[in-house]
């Protein structure tokens, strides 16, 4: 991989640009350069790289496929919108790429035991899966909040065997379960390994979590040059912490014909106090061992993060992402919980297709933006997971919009 | 000589370890918070950690989370913080006070006024949390120069090839971590404790206290004749926590670090 502006490594420190580190307390300063250490081996080792191949394939069910979404298309009459079908992947999500890849190198480090902090519910339901398949016991930090939004993912995480510890501290979300998984972390040294879900924590997380999901844009690349013959116009893609925008990103960074944009979640508009935007809200700071852009207020305490979608409903994003959006590269916007629920709605019946509300995000966005596209402009947005978490959350907005109408 | 030079060559000097009180600034309120700090030397604190809230105690238990809570309910900032050591300075010229915390708070104020006022209000040293060596250019460094000790968490995970790192620019006193684990956990062993000291010893001549998982005068007394310094900080809030009354809370502080301080008094090395 060779070194650039816009791929910039991260440095020995696991800086980009200024942005990720390892702000951790000393007790894990062992731990995460250990891990950076096993995970350059690693990725070096034929037999890992084959062995993921593997799980990717046979488990997995990648490579998933590039779809025309012809309806959508026509409806928004500009841009010619795909979806990478992330969303088909085992477990109903792209949390599950970076699932196999990590738990594959617990197994190299000898580690007996698994955690993970979750918010929708999609990354622990991935990380128990792969415990239930390595046979590894399992512990799941899930804030009380998302416990009570996300009850089918609290059950399925259940049935396959994992442990979920309810976190009731601060607002018990994302954030609050990233505490305790830390906390878990600090105490269990020894055995434990810590799979956390996104591109985000100390170095090497966000680029190993980052090159675990690279394959969405290195399979997207291949399936578009196979229907289209070229390279996209323009991707699209939600971003909470941003494993599923830095994994189909990452592989067009250094392609300046690729207009590239993330989405956050506006909640109720980023001039309110409810949202999750932390690039467009917040500023720089340091938080769950990496600096990055924060939501947080004038003394530096942490502000609670408001999505409809649990899944990005956190105040901080990858530090990659924060280097992207300095130097300019990715351009970030933001979506409300209002304009997600109409892209929803828009995605179910014209392609008949349920996408989490995380995805409905940046199908908002690129519903936006596809009409006053040329016909020839190929787009490719991220469908990161499906919707069947979504579906008390949805009815329960769409019984209040009735009350109101 | 720095106020921490200068107390922990005393106490040397005495025969004895220190007694190193944590308390969070601003928990239960400002007032009786202020009210708590002033009362602790004469209550036989030699050395008095003050932390600074922040909304995401990753590395702290149970105890501490809610101590933060507390102050930061009670409207505590890191302005009000310096503002109580200034407060404290007005009657006290010879207990280094040692402010313990994470960086965001420190980053976002901006680490040159930061480091300026906090030198400016009388502040000795700094316990940052979540700043390894790895990233002392931001603040360890600027500390220093304005003459702030920085001293350095030592946990049983730093092993003898990280420890030189980790001491290499510490300043003040070293603090070992006892147990890995979160504030107000399990304690270790006296064996663990005096091992790990030795070790510590072979690669430091600074002062070595000794925290996580004391609460009692006998538990102080232990430690005390292994140790520099004996850290006690989630068994005091504690005491904040179960107080029906701002009053009682400063009471009962107060009595359990009388109670600590003859636990290491007594205890002669």
């Amino acid at each position: 991989m060779t070194q650039s502006q816009y791929r910039p490594g991260p440095d020995a420190n696991g800086l980009f640009g200024s942005f990720g580190g390892r702000y951790v307390a000393e007790t894990l300063m062992p731990l995460v350069l250990d891990l950076a250490r096993e995970y350059e081996a690693a990725k070096a080792d034929p037999a890992f790289l084959e062995e993921l191949a593997y799980f990717q394939r046979d488990y997995i069910g990648r490579p998933n496929p590039l779809y025309f979404a012809e309806r959508l298309t026509e409806h928004c009459g500009g841009a010619k919108i795909f979806f990478k079908r992330e969303e088909l992947n085992h477990t109903g999500a792209h949390k599950v790429n970076n699932c196999i890849g990590q738990v594959l190198l617990a197994k190299r480090m000898g580690k007996k035991r698994l955690i993970a902090e979750t918010g929708a519910g999609m990354h622990g339901v991935a990380t128990a899966t792969v415990a239930a398949r390595f046979g590894l016991p399992c512990v799941i930090y899930m804030g009380a909040t998302d416990i009570e939004r996300q009850q089918a993912n609290v059950f399925r995480m259940r049935l396959l065997g994992a442990e979920i510890v309810p976190v009731t501290a601060g607002t018990g979300t994302l954030k609050d379960a990233m505490n305790e998984a830390l906390r878990d972390w600090v105490t269990n040294v020894e055995d434990t390994f810590y799979l956390i879900g996104t591109v985000a924590g100390p170095h090497p997380y966000p680029a190993m979590v980052r090159d675990f999901q690279s394959i969405i844009g290195k399979e997207t690349r291949a399936q578009l040059q196979e229907k289209e013959g070229r390279l996209p116009d323009s991707l699209v893609a939600c971003v909470g912490g941003g494993s599923n925008a830095m994994g189909l990103f990452h592989e067009f960074l250094e392609e300046p014909s690729v207009q590239i944009i993330g989405v956050e979640a506006g909640g109720h508009g980023v001039h309110t106090d409810k949202h999750a935007a932390s690039l467009n809200g917040g500023v720089p700071g340091v938080l769950h061992g990496n600096r990055t852009y924060l939501l947080q207020d004038a003394d530096g305490q942490i502000t609670d993060a408001h999505s409809i979608s649990a899944g990005l409903d956190y105040p901080g994003i990858g530090p990659e992402h924060a280097y992207l959006h300095e130097v300019k590269r990715v351009e970030y916007v933001s979506i409300t919980d209002d304009e997600a629920l109409d892209a929803f709605h828009a995605s179910c019946r014209l392609e008949g297709i349920i996408p989490a509300l995380e995805s409905a995000h940046a199908l908002a966005e690129a519903i936006k933006r596809a009409p006053s596209l040329p016909k020839d402009h190929l787009m490719v947005v991220c469908l990161s997971g499906r919707g069947d978490k979504d579906m008390q959350t949805v009815m329960s907005h769409m019984a209040a919009q009735e009350k109101q109408a | 000589m720095s106020r921490l030079e200068q107390r922990f060559a005393e106490l040397k000097a005495e025969g004895r370890s220190a007694l190193v009180t944590f308390i969070t600034a601003g928990d239960p309120g400002y007032d009786a918070s202020l009210q708590i700090l002033k009362g602790l030397p004469a209550a036989g604190a030699d050395v008095i950690e003050l932390g600074m809230p922040f909304t995401d105690p990753m590395a702290d238990g149970v105890a501490i989370q809610l101590a933060t809570l507390r102050a930061l309910d009670a409207g505590q900032t890191l302005a009000k913080t310096l503002q109580m050591v200034r407060d404290f300075r007005t009657g006290n010229q010879t207990t280094p006070i040692v402010l313990m915390g994470y960086y965001n708070p420190i980053h976002r104020f901006g680490v040159e006024a930061f480091v300026a006022q906090a030198k400016q209000a009388g502040v000795d040293g700094l316990i940052i949390v979540d700043l390894p060596p790895e990233h002392d250019a931001e603040l360890a460094s600027p500390a220093q120069a304005a003459g702030i000790d920085f001293i350095r968490l030592t946990t049983p995970t730093t092993d003898d090839q990280r420890l030189p790192r980790v001491l290499e620019r510490s300043s003040g006193f070293v603090y070992y971590v006892s147990v890995a684990g979160v504030t107000g956990a399990g304690s270790a062993t006296t064996e663990h404790v005096s091992e790990a000291i030795a070790r510590l010893r072979r690669h430091t001549d600074l002062p070595i206290s000794v925290g996580f998982g004391i609460r009692t005068p006998e538990q102080a007394a232990a430690i005390a004749r292994l140790a520099d310094g004996v850290v006690v900080g989630s068994a005091l809030v504690d005491k904040i926590a179960q107080a029906e009354r701002p009053e009682q809370a400063v009471d009962d502080v107060l009595s359990l670090c009388a109670a600590l301080a003859e636990g290491v008094r007594g205890a002669r090395r």
